[in-house]
This record gives C-alpha cells, sequence and structure tokens, in this order.
C-alpha cells in the first residue's frame, strides 16, 4: 500500500477555502511523515498553485486537466495537491512557500503574477525545484515554461478575417502584459491578411476573472460594432453574449461551445499534460534542470478545437493551413512588414520577431484601437 | 445617440445585483447587526438558484432556492452573533469564506452547464417600442423587484410601527428592550432579510447576468453591496443612486476605453474613485450636519438582562 492512500486531496479539499486546505494538507503532510517510514519508496510530492478556481472552464481548468493527467501517468508514485484561487502577488508568496514547507519537491506556479514569489520562496528552498508559467525570471531551481497562445490567435484571427461582416472585432482582454498583446497582434495581423481593413477593438478588464465585468465588456463591444468577439479572460461569459446578440465568438483556455451552441466558433485549447508528465519524469530520474520551454501548435501544447459547422469549408482550409504553415515553419505569425498603431514600422518586410522580443512586446499592431 | 440605450440596459444589469443585496444588508445594519457575509450568502444564492432552476426547469422554484439559500446562509450568522453573541465582524468574514467555499463544493457539479436565463417582460406592445420599450419594458423580475423594493423599505423604515421598532433597535437595543420589544427577534428577522435579498442577488448573477455557475462568481460584489449601504447613509433612496452610479461608471468606462487615450487601469479604478469621492462629499457634508446616519448600536451584541 502506498502512503498516499491515506489522504486525496482532491476529495477532500476541493473547493474549500485554501487555509483549510493547507491545514488539512498540513496534516496530510504528518500522517504522511510518520507513516511512511516503513516505505522505501516515497512518492514525489508536487503541488500546484492556480490563479482563478479550477472550475473556471478556462485557464486554471486547462492546469487542472493537466494535473489529472500527470496523477494518472504516475500513479503512486506521485503525491499531488493543488491550491486554487490563489491571489497574485504577495498572498501567492505565502501559498508557495506552505507547499515548498509541507515537502513538495516540485511546485508548477501557473500564471504570470506568481513569478518574483516564485522565486523569493525558491531562494529559501534551493532543494525544491520549482516551474513558473508564462513569466520570464529564471533561478537555478526555477524553470519557466510557456505556451505560444498566440499561434492558435492567428489561426483564429484567419477565421475572424472571413467570418466578420461589419469589419469590427471586439477583444475581450485582461492585462496589458506580453502574453496578452502578443495574441491581439497575432490574431490581428492574421485577420489583416483576410481583410486589410478590419478593425480589432480591444476592453482591458484588469482582471482574469469575473464573469460580469466579461460579459459587461462583450455586450459594449458588440453595441459598437463589433461581431466577431475573442476573449483573453477566463469565463465563457462573453461567449454567452454573443450568442444572446448573434455575434460570433472565439472561447480561450478549453471548449466553450456549450455556453454558445450558435457563436463559438472554435477556441484555443490549453493541453499542459504532456509538458507536467515530462517535467515529472525528469525529476523522477534526476535529470530535471531549469529550462525555458515555450510550447506551441508543435507540441499540442496549443490545440484549436472543432470549427462550428457555420464556418465554411474553404475558410476552415484557410485557417488549417495557417495552423500546418505554424506547425512545420514555414508560417511565422508575425512576419514583417508590421507596424505599430502610431502607424511606425516595428518590422521590416520579410524580417520576423525573435522569441526574446516577444516575449516583452509591449506595443499594438496597426489596426488595434485601445 | 444610439448607443445610449444599450448602455443604459447595460448599467441597469450591473446595478441590480448590489442594489438587491445592499437593500437587504440595508436593513440588517438598520437593526443593528453588521453582516460581513453577503459575498458568502450571494454565492450560496447563485449556486442553489441556478442549480434548483436546471435541476426543475422551473424559474420560480430556482429563485425560491436562491431566497432559501441565502436566509439558511443568514440564519447561522444571526444563532452565533444573537443567540451566542459571537462576534459580528469575526463570523461574517466566517460566513463569506463559508459561503465560498460550501458554495464552490455543492456547485463543482453544475460548473459547465448551461441554463436558460429569466425570461424577460414582454408586454404586447410596450416592449416593442424604440427607446422606451429596451429601457421600461424588457427586463426580468428581479430588476423590477429590486427597484420597487427601495420606495417598499423607505415606507417601511419611515412610516410603519414596525419599522420604527427595527429602527428603535438599531439605535439602543437596551432601550428598545426596556419598552418591551423583543429586540433579539426582530435582529432575526432583519438578518433573515438580508439573507432573502443576498441570496436573490446572487440569483441574478448566475440566472440573469450570466446565466450559468462558476465557483466565485460574484467577484467582490458582497463587498462592493456592504460599502454601498454605508455609501448611501443608511438610506434606501440613497442605496438606489449609489448602485447605479457605482453600476453606471462602471459600464462607462468600458465604453470610455481608448476614447482619450488614457491609459485603462485609470478607467478601471474609476468606480472606486467615484466611490471615495462620493463618500468625502457625503461625510463632509455630515460632519457638519449632525450625525453620518449609521445606526447607533451597529455591530453592538445585546444580551437580554433579566
Amino acid at each position: 500500500m502506498s502512503s498516499s492512500k491515506i489522504i486525496v486531496p482532491e476529495v477532500s479539499t476541493r473547493g474549500i477555502s485554501r487555509r483549510s486546505l493547507l491545514i488539512g494538507a498540513g496534516a496530510a503532510a504528518l500522517v504522511l511523515a510518520s507513516g511512511s517510514m516503513a516505505f522505501a519508496q516515497d512518492p514525489l510530492k508536487i503541488g500546484f498553485v492556480y490563479v482563478g478556481p479550477i472550475g473556471d472552464h478556462g485557464y486554471s481548468y486547462s492546469h487542472d486537466q493537466a494535473r489529472q493527467a500527470v496523477e494518472k501517468e504516475f500513479g503512486d508514485r506521485v503525491k499531488v495537491t493543488f491550491v486554487e484561487n490563489v491571489k497574485e502577488g504577495p498572498d501567492s508568496e505565502r501559498v508557495i512557500r506552505q507547499l515548498a514547507s509541507e515537502g513538495n519537491e516540485l511546485i508548477f506556479a501557473t500564471s504570470f503574477g506568481f513569478m518574483q514569489p516564485t522565486i523569493r520562496v525558491a531562494r529559501q528552498f534551493p532543494k525544491a525545484k520549482f516551474e513558473h508559467a508564462t513569466g520570464y525570471m529564471k533561478a537555478p531551481n526555477v524553470g519557466i515554461y510557456n505556451g505560444r497562445f498566440h499561434e492558435g490567435r492567428a489561426v483564429h484571427g484567419t477565421v475572424a478575417g472571413h467570418m466578420s461582416k461589419s469589419g469590427v472585432i471586439g477583444y475581450v482582454a485582461s492585462f496589458p502584459i506580453p502574453e496578452v498583446i502578443m495574441g491581439i497582434n497575432a490574431f490581428t495581423l492574421a485577420a489583416q491578411k483576410v481583410n486589410p481593413d478590419i478593425k480589432v477593438k480591444v476592453i482591458w478588464l484588469n482582471t482574469w476573472y469575473d464573469p460580469g465585468k466579461e460579459a459587461d465588456a462583450a455586450k459594449a463591444l458588440i453595441d459598437g460594432g463589433a461581431d466577431v468577439i475573442v476573449q483573453h479572460v477566463d469565463s465563457p461569459a462573453a461567449m454567452q453574449v454573443a450568442e444572446s446578440r448573434g455575434a460570433y465568438a472565439f472561447g480561450q483556455a478549453s471548449d466553450m461551445s456549450r455556453f454558445a451552441p450558435n457563436a463559438h466558433l472554435s477556441a484555443i485549447v490549453y493541453d499542459w499534460g504532456p509538458y507536467y508528465i515530462e517535467r515529472v519524469n525528469k525529476v523522477l530520474d534526476g535529470t530535471w534542470e531549469p529550462e525555458d520551454k515555450w510550447w506551441g501548435l508543435k507540441e499540442g501544447l496549443i490545440q484549436i478545437s472543432p470549427y462550428n459547422d457555420k464556418v465554411p469549408e474553404d475558410v476552415q482550409q484557410a485557417a488549417d493551413a495557417v495552423k500546418n504553415g505554424i506547425i512545420d515553419g514555414s508560417l511565422h505569425p508575425f512576419t514583417g512588414p508590421i507596424k505599430d498603431q502610431k502607424g511606425v514600422e516595428r518590422v521590416p518586410a520579410g524580417e520576423t520577431i525573435s522569441d526574446a522580443d516577444l516575449l516583452k512586446i509591449d506595443w499594438l499592431v496597426e489596426g488595434v484601437q485601445s | 445617440m444610439e448607443l445610449a440605450v444599450p448602455i443604459i440596459v447595460a448599467i441597469i444589469s450591473a446595478a441590480t445585483p448590489l442594489l438587491l443585496a445592499a437593500s437587504g444588508e440595508l436593513v440588517v445594519e438598520r437593526a443593528g447587526v453588521l453582516n460581513l457575509g453577503i459575498e458568502g450568502m450571494m454565492l450560496m444564492g447563485a449556486m442553489a438558484g441556478f442549480a434548483v432552476t436546471l435541476l426543475t426547469g422551473s424559474h420560480i422554484a430556482g429563485l425560491a432556492a436562491a431566497a432559501a439559500a441565502g436566509m439558511a446562509m443568514a440564519l447561522v450568522f444571526a444563532f452565533l452573533t444573537l443567540t451566542l453573541s459571537a462576534n459580528q465582524v469575526a463570523s461574517g468574514l466566517a460566513l463569506t469564506i463559508f459561503g465560498i467555499g460550501l458554495s464552490a463544493l455543492i456547485g463543482s457539479a453544475y460548473v459547465g452547464q448551461p441554463v436558460a436565463a429569466l425570461p424577460k417582460l414582454d408586454v404586447a406592445g410596450l416592449s416593442d417600442l424604440p427607446v422606451i420599450g429596451p429601457l421600461l419594458f424588457r427586463h426580468d423580475f428581479l430588476i423590477y423587484f429590486s427597484i420597487a423594493m427601495v420606495p417598499v423599505l423607505w415606507w417601511y423604515l419611515n412610516r410603519t410601527r414596525a419599522g420604527l421598532r427595527l429602527r428603535a433597535v438599531g439605535e439602543s437595543a437596551e432601550a428598545a428592550h426596556a419598552l418591551g420589544h423583543p429586540v433579539i427577534a426582530i435582529r432575526y428577522g432583519a438578518c433573515l432579510f438580508g439573507g432573502l435579498m443576498a441570496g436573490l442577488g446572487g440569483a441574478f448573477l448566475s440566472l440573469s447576468y450570466t446565466p450559468m455557475w462558476a465557483e466565485s462568481m460574484t467577484a467582490g460584489r458582497g463587498w462592493i453591496a456592504l460599502a454601498l449601504v454605508v455609501f448611501a447613509a443608511w438610506r434606501p433612496w440613497r442605496l438606489l443612486v449609489g448602485a447605479y452610479l457605482f453600476g453606471g461608471v462602471g459600464i462607462f468606462q468600458l465604453h470610455a476605453q481608448g476614447a482619450w487615450g488614457l491609459p485603462s487601469e485609470l478607467f478601471s479604478m474609476l468606480p472606486y474613485v467615484a466611490t471615495i469621492l462620493v463618500l468625502t462629499v457625503i461625510s463632509a457634508g455630515a460632519a457638519r450636519s449632525r450625525t453620518f446616519g449609521a445606526p447607533a448600536a451597529l455591530g453592538r451584541p445585546f444580551r437580554p438582562s433579566g
């Protein structure tokens, strides 16, 4: 029998506030510490920190699906704990430190705002290994990983360019950080390739998760003339608005078509499972090193969910051509000439933006209104 | 301006959950009880309303369940603070944390399921009128209810004997007790009403605003409702103004983004800046006159003697 059978975090702590979760996990750690002496092979303890609730059906949900994939893959060889709804900033530092002090040897901090807290905690726990998603700060025991979300945006931009009749696309965005800006730019450039006059209106919400606000933003965009809604926030609220207003929409992080069977054209789906499994394998066989991984369509981390029947065959083919071009490397979503909002040329014709420059991009392309 | 109508309709939606929850809390606080658990009660209402509507297909059953769930939460709070005289601030905070967790736990089965939104009023002839139709005759029940409750509450608090008793309990529980009024029973009633309204406020979110259930979907609206009660100086009409002002600024900033080349963060903080401004103005005015309007016994536990 493995000690991991003593407590199953998912069942016993799911949805309960993270304080009680941590207390529970702490108690579990005590039980495990006393009970595990008899076993030669202790399971690898892994912690996950999510910014939203696992039930958001979006970003945190996608990480939690991957966590379940890790548990399925490794079974008794790992013992996984997760903490959801962790606020970015100081609060997350406390949560990450708690996970580290409970003996988790591998901790995945899955949101941008966990970056500095992760780095600080990593300094205090040199033996633990940390993986931080979507950031840029590394350390001897902190690796970073990210998804090339913008590759999916380029595919969707192609579809949107064909489907928009008004020529105005509404973008419900969270924070003006590189990850989001990159997506808006890739989407706009791809849509402009189809229809050069297309305009993308952006509303910044400065939050990742507030269904009410997300819905309000989608309404405001549609009232402003948009007939296609894209979102880079975490709930399906904007999809519902698009459905009720007769607009089209693209979901993010998971397939949201249930909420908008007519409006939902496609979604970008994140599959972090293969990445997490690879990292856990590396820790188990002792070859883990801090790396900087940026997986996309090619590695399967970013996937395009099935198109709605409303997307005509030829449009689907055009979108698939973009997808396949990105996968085989023949097409780069950021190929010059690219001008910024002020009309200044940022990328000369024929050139592309390097990954390093992309990761700190802070300008929007021509045609974006925000 | 053709944009004005959809903007106002959006403002009405944004203000309604705040108005519902804050109306309840206003009565609770006028009775001298401070319940910080609005967020928790709203979430339980949102979850119960959604789940029951999904299971029974009846919106009426859903709304009843939402009201019942809010009241059940309020009952827990009332038992702790009124019967056991526990600290109101701590109990209220606990109620919020409890509500967030419990609604997520029970609600996890309903995540990701769509439900039909509350039906909108449809009056032949009137609802199809341009401008007036969408502004006045195309809302759901909870929106009309939330607005109708404002004059009802004003009347109850200022023109009825029961309202006077409630205010007396909130100003001086000891004096009310000495006069023979059942302080604890009145406060129980106020708490239950607060729970009912918070539950309906939550149900508005999960059945009308964004017809779905997701964990923590209130996203802090319970706290804003709490602030609105202070903002309104515990008066129903000012509460209506406050809720619509707050909702209005929130919607306005979405439309105004990018208009003057100002950073979006500036717009995002507008509703809060407006709240602080109005609070400052009100309290400055109140300082010159007599009181800020807070019930004198607010937050003070009462233990009947003899």
